[in-house]
């Protein structure tokens, strides 16, 4: 779902010649006119590297992202809740396969990439290092992560890279029932009994901070922001993206008669979209802890062990498989081969 | 475990015919052992929302492609014969559409 270009930047590799210079101003003039790069073009290095790096990470929070959920999926309220989560679940998988194949197109292998989700070596969406305690935790997180997810994502069908951005396209077009889902599990619950609207709001509490953060560092130390949006990797800041996601959310939130756990927020009358008594302005959250992100991010997070312990039992327990499917086809073609 | 290196399974691109008279169009890849399971992979990967009526399953590295580098030299000419184009011609007008 989500990409926050979670590693330090790379230190771009000084240009071998001559050769290598002209090459790089070719490419960024095909960028520049809005033209895809596709996987067989000539690239430099460093964007290949980027690239790979953040769409394995967006790969791996899919894949991640569907243990949160999982773990709700035996215990739904009712079939149709349960059929949804289902589907959603088995979405994320799907997602998380278009964007390997993605990935996979700059020259690295699933397996390596998965090996390295496995080890630790890569990153993954800090949101996911949070617990599901309960299932209003399921429409909080349609609501609130996939909301945030599809305001990271849209501008990502228009990324400069060909495949990246086909993938995303077909995630957006699936993402929006996520959300949607969610928002309706949220809906329910608020109108249900007070128990009921206390547990929607106690998700609301526990999710509401983790989601801002889900957008990245501010944009004055967000590191590589820059490379990323001269390649067109990029196109909105993390905090342009942070205040489309609050503005979307306040009235959705006053809907539900919920309150967000923000004492600070605050509407600050100026540019932008009107609300609906005719104000324009932007809504304003307090400040974010990012003492706690960068802790999430180190591996300090609430679930970050279980999820990785998660991830390598299912690949451990699922090698007998792979094996068995490698070893049939083998066979399978040395009989075609001998008939 | 993750010491360990997991082996690659073969890559498989997938076409969908979305309805009944037009062509399969590439929509994505995917890994399976055989073709028999990257069939059903990718109707479980492809096909979840309606998105065709018939699959078809390619080797990966059975797709010979043209290298971006010779684009000029492949494809340039069809641009210079514009003769080739119905538009290139003139007809009185007299004589009305063909």
């Amino acid at each position: 779902m989500y990409t926050q270009g979670l590693s330090n930047p790379d230190t771009a590799a000084p240009a071998k010649a001559a050769e290598g210079a002209g090459l790089a101003a070719r490419f960024q003039e095909r960028v520049d006119a809005e033209e895809r790069i596709e996987a067989n073009d000539w690239m430099p290095d460093a964007y290949r590297r980027t690239l790979t790096r953040q769409i394995s990470q967006h790969a791996h929070s899919e894949i991640i992202g569907m243990l949160p959920e999982g773990n709700w999926v035996t215990r739904a309220p009712t079939l149709r809740r349960k059929a949804t989560l289902l589907a959603k679940v088995q979405d994320e998988a799907g997602h998380g396969l278009y964007l390997y194949a993605a990935a996979e197109t700059l020259g690295r292998s699933r397996e390596e990439m998965f090996d390295d989700l496995l080890s630790g070596k890569a990153k993954y969406s800090s949101i996911f290092n949070y617990p599901t305690l309960t299932w209003a935790d399921m429409g909080a997180i349609g609501w609130l992560v996939d909301g945030a997810a599809i305001m990271n994502q849209i501008p990502l069908c228009r990324c400069s890279y060909g495949p990246y951005a086909r993938a995303m396209i077909r995630v957006c077009k699936e993402e929006s029932f996520h959300q949607r889902q969610g928002y309706e599990i949220m809906v329910a619950l608020c109108r249900g009994t007070p128990e009921q609207k206390a547990m929607a709001q106690d998700a609301l509490n526990r999710w509401y901070w983790p989601c801002l953060m889900m957008f990245g560092p501010p944009d004055g130390d967000s590191t590589h922001s820059d490379q990323s949006t001269r390649w067109k990797i990029k196109r909105f800041s993390n905090d342009e993206l942070r205040q489309k996601f609050l503005d979307a959310l306040v009235p959705q939130t006053e809907f539900l008669g919920l309150t967000l756990p923000d004492a600070d927020l605050r509407f600050e009358l100026g540019e932008g979209d009107a609300t609906k008594d005719g104000a324009r302005g932007h809504w304003r959250h307090g400040s974010i802890n990012w003492d706690e992100f960068r802790q999430v991010l180190a591996g300090n997070g609430p679930c970050n062990r279980e999820r990785i312990a998660a991830r390598r039992r299912a690949h451990k327990e699922g090698a007998w498989v792979r094996e068995a499917a490698a070893a049939y086809a083998a066979k399978q073609a040395k009989q075609k081969l001998a008939a | 475990m993750s010491d360990v290196k997991t082996p690659n399974t073969p890559l498989w691109e997938v076409f969908i015919r979305s309805r009944n008279g037009l062509a399969h169009k590439h929509v994505g890849s995917l890994h399976a052992a055989d073709s028999t399971l990257a069939l059903q992979a990718a109707r479980d990967l492809y096909t979840r929302r309606g998105e065709g009526l018939s699959l078809w399953i390619v080797p990966s590295n059975a797709i010979t492609a043209s290298d971006p580098a010779d684009k000029g030299m492949m494809f340039e000419p069809t641009v210079s014969k514009a003769y080739r184009h119905p538009t290139f011609y003139d007809v009185p007008d007299e004589v009305g559409h063909m």
